[in-house]
């Protein structure tokens, strides 16, 4: 009797690795589940948060809407935004002039500083992406970027100024869609 | 001084030469790790051998130490946030929850019921990926490879539904004091409520692939029985304790959330060992989708922010707060403790691994090192959480 039993369960265990085979078998003959990564790229990117950049103005998309608050900077939890404010334009002698004038008579003169940062800097390789900036920008100033292919040889190539960046996308505003991960492979 | 002038002659370092002290004759002290691959990063353990037979272990921690409960006292309670998806990268947001929870709690903050709901279905959707990730390389250690390719196609949609709201895919920093950041999506709900009938379709394949196979089954039954006095000895929650009878779930014993409104079930193992561990975690997959699945329906329209949430520069206002919440390794817990100031005083983290990682030393004396590996394995240890 014990000896039937034993069988039984020797062939019940062997049975285990059939069904376990079997599953395996299966999904050999499936398609391909993975990404073939230099030539297809995976579709779901536009939820992706990358590093930060400013939001372009509502009439010039180039010039960034950010006003110098500095909230930004101050809400990081890692310290990694310096904003760098714009200094007052030199007057010229009309407005010098217009300036005194403004004073003798106890009017405050209204600043015409451009509101917008002279540099905007941003050390990526010390940003955790959580986003606190954003939620605290008055303006709406900033956003993650999609950019996934984000790689560099040094870690200066992770420090880098928003504004000009932003500048930078007028060069490639044509362009609706950021360069494909397979042109660059494929030259390489 | 005389007694350590030689020290530099001495091999080994502060810890082997204190393990070593009391090794008896004969045996060989070995050193798995730091660098080990089946101690998930960088967890060392000192063995003390005789032949196969582990006599004495000791668990030497430190190497992944960043400095979290200091880094807390640096920042203002909304800057800490980023931190805590830090600290277990399997199950950030529980860390998440729990922090934030602690933090609520102080302050007296009362979260929209919509926000509530939408932190239950990302933790607990992070719960099933923590617990595939946990399979994966259970198995891994255990020598079987492909099991981990099954797990990771499965927690690959995980984490593209969990990227939708939160943006990132490992180290989440997506509760806000008062709510979260962002709602959750209809696009995101669908592939949600995809994903619940795919993942149910998913776990008997595992079944099949894995826990009947007869390799794994006289690898890991009977193999680091944890007796529930002990796990109470030494603290440990989650699926150690439920594996070893336990009937404690934080979401059970001290209902935090929207868990009261939902039905589920807090599986137990009464066989102890590692199968039994095993077997809850499987379970534990099966009961989270109850509840995600559970909560995508009731879930209400609303808002996912309090009004007037605080801004990071806001201050906590004195006092002390206790928070738990049920993480994919056990009982999370926040304590803070408030002046009044800029930063929050002190903060204190609780955190499962180390309390599961500390009966270790009891439990693998006696067995062989092959066993061991099996032992440590299944008490799901992140390193990181462990070091904080």
């Amino acid at each position: 009797m014990n000896a039937i039993k034993e069988a039984f369960k020797t062939v019940s265990d062997l049975w285990s690795l059939m069904v376990g085979l079997k599953v395996t078998g299966k999904y050999f003959l499936e398609p391909q589940r993975t990404v073939r990564y230099p030539w297809k790229a995976v579709a779901n990117l536009d939820t992706f948060k990358g590093h930060l950049e400013l939001v372009g103005g509502v009439k010039d998309i180039f010039t960034p809407r950010c006003i110098s608050c500095g909230m930004c900077a101050l809400a990081c939890p890692s310290n990694c935004i310096t904003v760098v404010k714009r200094k007052a334009p030199k007057p010229t002698p009309e407005e010098e002039k217009a300036l005194a004038e403004a004073k003798a008579k106890g009017e405050k003169p209204k600043d015409k500083t451009p509101k917008d940062p002279e540099r905007f800097l941003y050390d990526y390789s010390l940003c955790s992406l959580c986003g606190t900036c954003m939620e605290n920008c008055p303006v709406g100033a900033l956003r993650f970027s999609k950019n996934v292919y984000m790689a560099g040889y040094s870690r200066n190539d992770f420090q880098f100024d928003l504004v000009l960046k932003l500048r930078e996308s007028e060069a490639h505003a044509p362009k609706a869609e950021p360069a494909a991960p397979a042109a660059e492979t494929s030259e390489a | 001084m005389t007694r350590y002038a030689d020290m530099d002659q001495v091999a080994g370092d502060f810890y082997t030469n204190n393990f070593a002290k009391t090794a008896k004759e004969s045996s060989l002290i070995l050193n798995l790790g730091p660098q080990h691959p089946s101690t998930h990063g960088v967890l060392r353990v000192i063995v003390e051998m005789d032949g196969e037979y582990i006599l004495r272990a000791e668990p030497v921690l430190g190497y992944l130490h960043r400095m979290h409960e200091k880094m807390a006292e640096v920042k203002t309670a909304a800057q800490f946030i980023p931190n805590m998806g830090r600290v277990d990268y399997g199950h950030a947001l529980a860390w998440n929850w729990a922090f934030l929870g602690a933090v609520e709690k102080l302050a007296g903050i009362e979260v929209p019921e919509r926000a509530e709901y939408v932190r239950t279905i990302t933790c607990e959707l992070n719960r099933i990926a923590s617990h595939l990730l946990w399979w994966g390389a259970y198995l891994l250690d255990l020598g079987a490879f492909t099991p981990i390719m099954y797990a990771f196609d499965d927690r690959e949609k995980v984490l593209d539904i969990l990227q939708m709201p939160t943006g990132s895919r490992l180290t989440y920093s997506y509760y806000r004091i008062g709510g979260v950041a962002l709602d959750l999506s209809e696009d995101c709900l669908r592939s949600i409520r995809e994903f619940i009938p795919w993942m149910r379709s998913r776990l008997p394949m595992y079944k099949d692939l894995v826990s009947d196979n007869i390799i794994l089954r006289k690898r890991i039954e009977g193999v680091g029985v944890i007796e529930p006095e002990l796990c109470r000895r030494y603290g440990a929650t989650g699926p150690v304790a439920r594996g070893s009878g336990i009937n404690y779930d934080v979401r059970r014993a001290e209902p935090y959330s929207v868990y009261p409104k939902v039905d589920f079930i807090v599986p137990t193992s009464e066989l102890k060992d590692a199968r039994g561990r095993y077997d809850v975690r499987m379970i534990e997959i099966e009961q989270s989708l109850r509840i995600i699945e559970q909560c995508v329906e009731q879930m209400p329209e609303g808002d996912i922010l309090v009004k007037g949430a605080p801004k990071p520069s806001w201050k906590a206002p004195k006092g002390e707060a206790y928070f738990a919440v049920e993480g994919g390794r056990g009982k999370i817990g926040v304590y803070v403790a408030s002046d009044g100031g800029k930063n929050i005083y002190r903060t204190k983290l609780r955190a499962p691994g180390y309390s599961n990682l500390s009966l270790f030393a009891e439990v693998s004396s006696g067995t062989i090192l092959a066993d061991a590996v099996a032992i440590l394995g299944s008490l799901d240890l992140i390193i990181p959480e462990i070091d904080r």
